[in-house]
């Protein structure tokens, strides 16, 4: 419980400091009181038309990022283990990589996130496919590697035949994944999809930790193996897929953020999924203040940060395990 | 009362009949031994009659919503596994799965049933320590447990007492002969025939898939079908001390 406070403290927190974090020099009681007016001036339009929605979709994506990652682990049994794996991250990208390419986002805006969510629907119909109705883990594992390589190879190439080097330079950098200039649209569009992905992850919990015991004991103990994996698969497909969409490819939350919390849970799969969507909204607000403020000039993105920051704390961790193994 | 009814179950992997054609009953208060070679079915058989594997021919147990069975019969595998660092108390609660109701914690009589396994096990100075932690006979014992606290009227285990201590064979075999005085029953696999001619009230003898003897100690242990089933002479009598089985040597 003392958990669940801090971090929803922390959270609340970071969402506010995020909201005056900007370029506007501006004080702090100036800029919340016109994002609570909300009279027509230009202070209160940036409040609620660029920092809330900004502020909202940190919050939202760090929460399912870090929720996918921990009922992945949870079900793969695999601290290593994470929401990109079974391949709608990479299949995202590959959509929204494919309406910069064919210019289909220039004429509507709403065609890149619209395109990202399509292709991660049709990864999760070919994962369905190919891990089939019953098979055990490592069919998941090996059908998400094959998406993803496949994904990633059509996203080289639609780079490579890319028609003219802005749209090279536009793939590449919305690659790296970024919450800058995002509007309530984006908000409104990615939050049916989480809402939904969330619900059916949280739905997990009592599966997972009888999972502890191994597919074999925890099926001997009433879980739904098959129904839990499809609630697993189209839950994270749901979360990751717009997560992809409107922010770009952000990684390591889903990897580090259950990792880091495991041991203030006991450990407990069920316990780990609250905490890491809390962990995770934590981290995503923090990493994107940064980007604002560390470098406010160049636009340094998000996904960059994070893996400056993740990849370290992913080595530590190995360490840690290390020595912990010795 | 009938626990668990098998009726010509079949497991096949290929061609080959893994489980072949096997029928038995179990009811209350037995504590039954399987015994048998290596690759005589005994997993395969007993995962087959929990529904864990397709099987055709009929078990009961396989017949029921997954909800029902856990409530029914008690699993616990040949793979020890814990796939994260929990408290052994933590452990054990996990056998309260199935009888709690939908988003509740444990209740106090789930605490309560946990503290029982807890104590018929002799766990009490490992409550709190972590379950990767131990020792792989201690983790066995604790998985025990886990399945105690299922409290269902039928416990099925898998080479339980494998790498357990001599002392704690006993123990864990009197906890089983116990359960079946309580009127529960037990069916374990196991490989120590002294201990399963000692404890079991019942033997079912395995060969290539086959349920080759099913009866009393006395009845399945004979000289021939150890010879011929596992190509081992024994030394088996009554004792003051209660039955002895000793295997003495290979025949072949």
């Amino acid at each position: 419980m003392r958990l669940a406070l801090g971090l929803s403290l922390l959270v609340a927190a970071l969402f506010v400091a995020s909201l005056l974090s900007g370029q506007a020099p501006v004080g702090a009681k100036e800029s919340l009181a016109a994002l609570i007016a909300g009279d027509g001036t230009p202070l209160s339009v940036v409040m609620r038309e660029i920092r809330l929605p900004r502020a909202l979709l940190a919050a939202m994506i760090g929460a399912v990022l870090g929720l996918s990652g921990a009922a992945m682990q949870g079900y793969l049994r695999n601290p290593l283990a994470e929401p990109g794996l079974i391949g709608v991250s990479g299949a995202s990208a590959l959509g929204a990589v494919l309406a910069i390419q064919t210019g289909l986002s220039l004429m509507f805006p709403l065609a890149l996130p619209l395109a990202a969510l399509a292709m991660a629907v049709l990864a999760v119909l070919l994962i369905l496919m190919l891990a089939g109705p019953r098979g055990a883990s490592i069919t998941l594992i090996l059908a998400g590697i094959a998406i993803s390589a496949l994904a990633g190879a059509l996203t080289s190439l639609a780079l490579n035949l890319s028609p003219n080097p802005f749209a090279a330079a536009d793939i590449v950098f919305w690659m790296m994944g970024s919450l800058a200039d995002r509007s309530f649209t984006h908000v409104w569009l990615a939050l049916p999809f989480m809402a939904i992905g969330a619900a059916l992850l949280a739905s997990l919990g009592r599966g997972l930790d009888a999972l502890t015991l191994g597919e074999d004991a925890a099926q001997a103990l009433g879980v739904n193996l098959p129904g839990l994996r499809l609630r697993l698969i189209l839950g994270t497909a749901a979360c990751v897929g717009a997560a992809t969409a409107v922010a770009g490819a952000i990684g390591f939350v889903g990897l580090v953020v259950p990792h880091l919390l495991r041991p203030a849970v006991g450990a407990r799969p069920s316990a780990l999924l609250w905490a890491s969507s809390l962990g995770g909204a934590t981290m995503v607000l923090a990493a994107d203040i940064a980007v604002r403020e560390l470098l406010p000039a160049r636009d340094l993105k998000l996904g960059v940060l994070m893996a400056l920051v993740g990849a370290p704390l992913f080595l530590h961790l190995i360490y840690k395990t290390r020595k912990e193994m010795a | 009362m009938s626990l668990l009814t098998l009726r010509d179950l079949t497991v096949r992997r290929g061609d080959c009949p893994v489980v072949d054609h096997v029928s038995l009953t179990v009811t209350g208060g037995e504590c039954i031994g399987l015994i048998g070679p290596n690759g005589a079915g005994k997993t395969t058989l007993l995962r087959a009659a929990l529904g864990l594997l397709p099987a055709s021919g009929e078990s009961t147990l396989a017949a029921l919503p997954a909800a029902l069975r856990a409530r029914a019969a008690a699993w616990m595998p040949q793979a020890r596994e814990i796939a994260w660092p929990v408290t052994v108390e933590r452990l054990i609660a996990l056998g309260r799965i199935p009888h709690l109701p939908r988003g509740a914690r444990l209740r106090p009589e789930d605490r309560a049933t946990v503290d029982a396994a807890i104590a018929r096990m002799g766990l009490e100075s490992y409550r709190d320590r972590i379950a990767t932690q131990l020792s792989g006979g201690e983790q066995g014992r604790v998985l025990i447990a886990r399945a105690l606290a299922q409290e269902t009227p039928l416990l099925i285990a898998d080479e339980p007492i494998a790498g357990l201590d001599p002392a704690h064979q006993i123990a864990t075999m009197e906890v089983f002969a116990g359960l079946a005085r309580e009127g529960r029953s037990v069916i374990v696999s196991l490989h120590d025939l002294g201990l399963a001619a000692r404890h079991c009230t019942r033997l079912m003898m395995m060969e290539r898939g086959r349920l080759v003897a099913d009866g009393p100690p006395g009845e399945v242990l004979t000289p021939e079908n150890v010879d011929r089933v596992f190509g081992v002479l024994a030394y088996y009598e009554q004792t003051a001390q209660g039955p002895v089985f000793q295997p003495m040597r290979v025949t072949r």
